[in-house]
């Protein structure tokens, strides 16, 4: 793949006004915003054409830095404001960039919904395992054990595997990366910018401000080779007994299929109500 | 244009059905709710004509993300619209709030039962009165319109419609579960009869750059909706006029916050409704809104045949506020009853607004009943006997 340089990805599509960015130094959000933007860039969408939806956090700050159409919404609403947008006007193609806390914790209920419709949208999903712009409490994909300000001899609460969580609620396509597979995380991005229905690619994203400090990770070199550490391939996953798995993070392509999606599943609706009333044959 | 209800002409229908048929005549296409009595049948109503009209109907997982997708519809450049009541409205004040905060238009209208908490969901109540103006957090102003009648229900749903799109604001149908479920005669006006108002667009780029600016000098903005290539960001946070967060700047947020409240306030004439009966010579006046100003009007109607000089002032708008108009007529009459299905919640804003030229004094009434005229009858006579 010929990659553009960062400035000419950065001219084309960053606010400059709005620079610099509110994140830490070390934090894992601004490359997968670079992935999104080249994934955008390579595909050649129209950026009139594009609307970015936000919740509330670190990664939904996203959508005020990139010169598209944005809507920063509340805390975990941004997949039902979305489910409106592309509703209302489906020729809009629409990326939510979430929080791990934003999309699993407080918009849980509207995650599994808008994947259970099948509901036209790409989620890039940021998941650092904490909440850092609050000042790192524990997220419910904290791994048990590991510290936050609100659990700080250790989180005794199970994790959520949010990509698992996706598939088994429906989502047409779903991977998972950490920030350093940044060529497979591209990747995937573009395949679930071109598909219908629900996409989610998420990654593993580092927070040494908030997180890592408190987890003996202060660096975001140390959070990225404990990443590492943690993540086995998919394929590798297949042949490793659960024992082998345990504390471990799969990678790569969780699922990819063809259900139909919410905006084509309603034109059908349509259709069948003008027949039902006779209003068409 | 072809529509799944009969248009000019006169129709028998439920307050719910009305204020669904005005909608789409207002030209409403987008529609999100969450089942809760006594407001599912404006939403069935908008399942059955939503496909039929080429717009959308959708069931949300709940009443947060229903007004939530109304928002976003309302930014794709939809007239949009979400129903509730007590418990799906509480829910909705959080999105309520993000919607004054981006000036979305959007009608959101409340079939009031009676509360706290579940409460007795078949029966009415006015209870959510001050939650309809004050209950989502921070400072704030909106559009609060109450009918009476299903007559009214229709009519005033195209008016919220109006007043959403021209003032670029929510606007909160407050009606209750009397009107919503009574069945009346309606009139549904053919579409060429009516005036439907169509939110402001950026005539230019230049104007496109400012979302939140006051350019034009009317306090209303014209509203970038997505998808024109105007790149527009919208947030809940503190913005400035083109929409950037700002949230440490004080005279931004003031500025901001001023701008959104005023564009109600200083609209306040073209806003504001109300009907008064017999007011000119009267020297008791009852203040009342909704299903229960029918039994208020009842009253006054007996009490002159008694001889008592008594009129009714009808609020149909509950918010902006006529705080003057309430102090005019206490300055010429003896007294004020309120009349209200609450413990006193307009109550507090009458009083205020009669500024102790005239006392003011509550009839009550909770528990899912009206109050009938006699009620009120024998509460303003014994008042009369015993001084």
């Amino acid at each position: 793949m010929y990659l553009k340089s960062s400035y000419e990805i950065r001219d084309k599509y960053l606010r400059k006004d709005m620079l610099p960015t509110i994140f830490c130094p070390g934090c894992g959000i601004g490359a997968v915003l670079q992935y999104t933007l080249r994934a955008i860039d390579d595909l050649g969408l129209n950026q009139d054409e594009v609307v970015w939806v936000s919740g509330i956090g670190c990664s939904s700050r996203v959508p005020g830095y990139v010169n598209f159409d944005g809507l920063h919404t509340t805390h975990g609403r941004a997949l039902a404001f979305a489910t409106g947008i592309k509703m209302a006007n489906p020729d809009l193609k629409v990326i939510a960039f979430m929080g791990d806390g934003d999309a699993a914790a407080i918009g849980g209920n509207h995650l599994i919904h808008a994947i259970r419709r099948n509901l036209d949208i790409t989620v890039i999903l940021i998941n650092n395992f904490t909440y850092g712009m609050t000042g790192g409490q524990v997220a419910p994909t904290t791994p048990k054990g590991l510290r936050g300000t609100t659990a700080p001899y250790g989180s005794f609460e199970n994790p959520f595997d949010i990509a698992e969580l996706a598939v088994a609620a429906g989502a047409n396509y779903v991977a998972r990366w950490s920030v350093f597979n940044y060529l497979q995380g591209i990747n995937s991005i573009k395949k679930a910018l071109q598909k219908e229905g629900f996409t989610l690619v998420e990654f593993l994203s580092p927070c040494p401000i908030s997180f890592g400090r408190r987890n003996k990770l202060k660096t975001a070199p140390e959070l990225i080779k404990w990443y590492q550490k943690l993540s086995v391939p998919i394929s590798k996953a297949k042949e490793m007994s659960p024992e082998e798995l345990k504390g471990k993070v799969i990678i790569g392509e969780f699922i990819d299929r063809d259900r139909p999606s919410l905006v084509k599943e309603y034109e059908a609706y349509k259709k069948r109500a003008k027949k039902a009333m006779r209003w068409e044959e | 244009m072809r529509y799944p209800f009969p248009v000019g002409a006169v129709d028998f229908i439920q307050g719910d059905e009305a204020i669904a048929r005005a909608a789409i005549l207002a030209g409403c296409r987008f529609y999100a709710g969450y089942p809760i009595t006594p407001a599912s049948e404006i939403f069935e109503a908008m399942s059955i004509y939503m496909p039929l009209v080429d717009g959308v109907s959708i069931q949300m997982e709940d009443e947060i993300g229903s007004i939530a997708a109304v928002i976003g519809a309302s930014w794709a450049g939809a007239k949009s619209m979400t129903a509730t009541s007590g418990p799906g409205f509480s829910l909705m004040m959080e999105n309520l709030g993000y919607a004054i905060m981006t000036e979305t238009p959007l009608v959101l209208v409340n079939v009031q039962r009676s509360g706290p908490s579940t409460g007795q969901p078949t029966l009415a109540a006015q209870g959510d009165l001050m939650q309809a103006i004050w209950g989502t957090h921070g400072d704030h102003s909106l559009i609060v319109l109450t009918p009476a009648t299903v007559q009214e229900a229709f009519d005033m749903t195209i008016k919220a419609f109006n007043l959403a799109e021209k003032y670029r604001t929510p606007v909160i149908l407050l009606t209750d579960a009397e009107v919503g479920h009574m069945r009346e005669r309606v009139y549904a006006p053919h579409p060429d009869e009516l005036e439907l108002i169509y939110r402001k667009l950026p005539a230019n780029e230049e104007e496109a750059n400012y979302p939140f600016g006051d350019i034009h000098g009317d306090l209303v903005p014209p509203m970038p909706v997505f998808g024109k290539g105007h790149h527009t960001y919208v947030t809940g946070l503190t913005h400035d006029e083109k929409g950037r967060p700002k949230t440490v700047q004080s005279e931004i947020h003031e500025k901001l916050i001023k701008r959104i409240v005023e564009k109600i306030e200083k609209n306040k004439k073209d806003i504001v409704d109300y009907e008064a009966y017999e007011l000119e010579d009267a020297e008791i006046v009852i203040i009342s809104f909704g299903i229960v100003a029918r039994s208020a009007m009842r009253a006054v109607k007996e009490l002159r045949k008694k001889g008592i000089k008594a009129g009714l002032l009808k609020l149909n708008v509950l918010w902006p506020f006529d705080f003057e108009l309430i102090e005019r007529i206490a300055e010429r009459v003896e007294k004020i009853y309120v009349v209200e299905m609450n413990l006193g919640q307009l109550y507090h804003m009458v009083k205020e607004g009669a500024n102790g030229k005239a006392p003011v004094e509550l009839i009550p009434k909770i528990g899912g009943e009206i109050h009938t005229p006699k009620e009120i009858i024998e509460r303003i006579k014994d008042n009369l006997r015993w001084g």
